[in-house]
């Protein structure tokens, strides 16, 4: 995870396309500025960056049941349940299941969990599109790549 | 049982806080009853799971653009209404 580029995954575990499910590890730095300020003497991940966490999941999950052919977006969160604190350096499985897949759209469960204990759960909704731009369509091939979407232990 | 109209005026209600009453077979989601594009992604995903079809939306949004088709045809309530009883019979057949 690096906080300050908003690489918020650090490796896809499991991808299973016709369960249309994903799981990704996350391990939070164990310093940041970000703790900084949240919080002093009580450093803990803030929620939006655990929210975006599963909402790259979830994108990263559209993005392979696509082929990588569009490009989801954040555009609600129906649900976001912030349930325990989660610390620096704190290693996290990330879970993202599509519930429904419309047209343009797309409606995901997402969730956290830390030493096997869920942390934090959301039900998201995103956008799909085509690429805005090319260096996008480039820079997310890349990172599917980074975090070994095609590797071993995917399912298709 | 509910009439599509009468199913679809409740999910319209319910999810974009428009009263009941202002929702007639004539309304354009958008343009008399002022959904925006968010919560009319709510209410495709309601209608999606209610009927068990999946309105093709970028289909009809790209028609549109293209100027194939008025938004009328699609988003004034009544013609949404007809194209949902079309997508069910189309899924009752297959």
């Amino acid at each position: 995870m690096r906080l300050e580029t908003f690489q918020m995954l650090d490796r896809i575990e499991t991808l299973d396309r016709k369960g249309q499910t994903l799981t990704a590890l996350s391990h939070v730095p164990r310093s940041s500025p970000v703790f900084d300020g949240h919080f002093p003497g009580h450093p803990i991940m803030p929620g939006v960056l655990l929210l975006e966490t599963m909402a790259q999941a979830a994108g990263y999950l559209l993005m392979a049941l696509n082929d990588f052919s569009r490009m989801p977006f954040f555009a609600a969160a129906k649900t976001a349940n912030f349930r325990a604190f989660v610390e620096p350096g704190a290693l996290l499985k990330v879970h993202a299941e599509c519930v429904h897949l419309g047209s343009g759209y797309a409606v995901m469960s997402t969730s956290l969990a830390c030493r096997g204990r869920r942390v934090s759960d959301a039900r998201l909704t995103m956008r799909t599109v085509a690429f805005p731009s090319p260096a996008l369509e480039k820079h997310v091939i890349r990172e599917g790549r980074r975090l070994g979407m095609l590797e071993s232990g995917t399912v298709y | 049982m509910a009439s599509t109209f009468d199913t679809v005026a409740g999910i319209i209600a319910e999810t974009s806080d428009v009263p009941l009453d202002r929702i007639t077979p004539h309304s354009h989601v958008m343009k008399d009853l002022e959904v925006d594009s968010l919560s009319f992604l709510d209410i495709t995903f309601e209608i999606d799971q209610t009927f068990g079809i999946k309105l093709p939306v970028e289909d009809w949004m790209g028609r549109v653009n293209e100027g194939k088709e008025s938004g009328d045809e699609y988003f004034v309530i009544g013609n949404l209404c007809t194209q949902i009883d079309a997508l069910r019979a189309a899924a009752v057949a297959q």
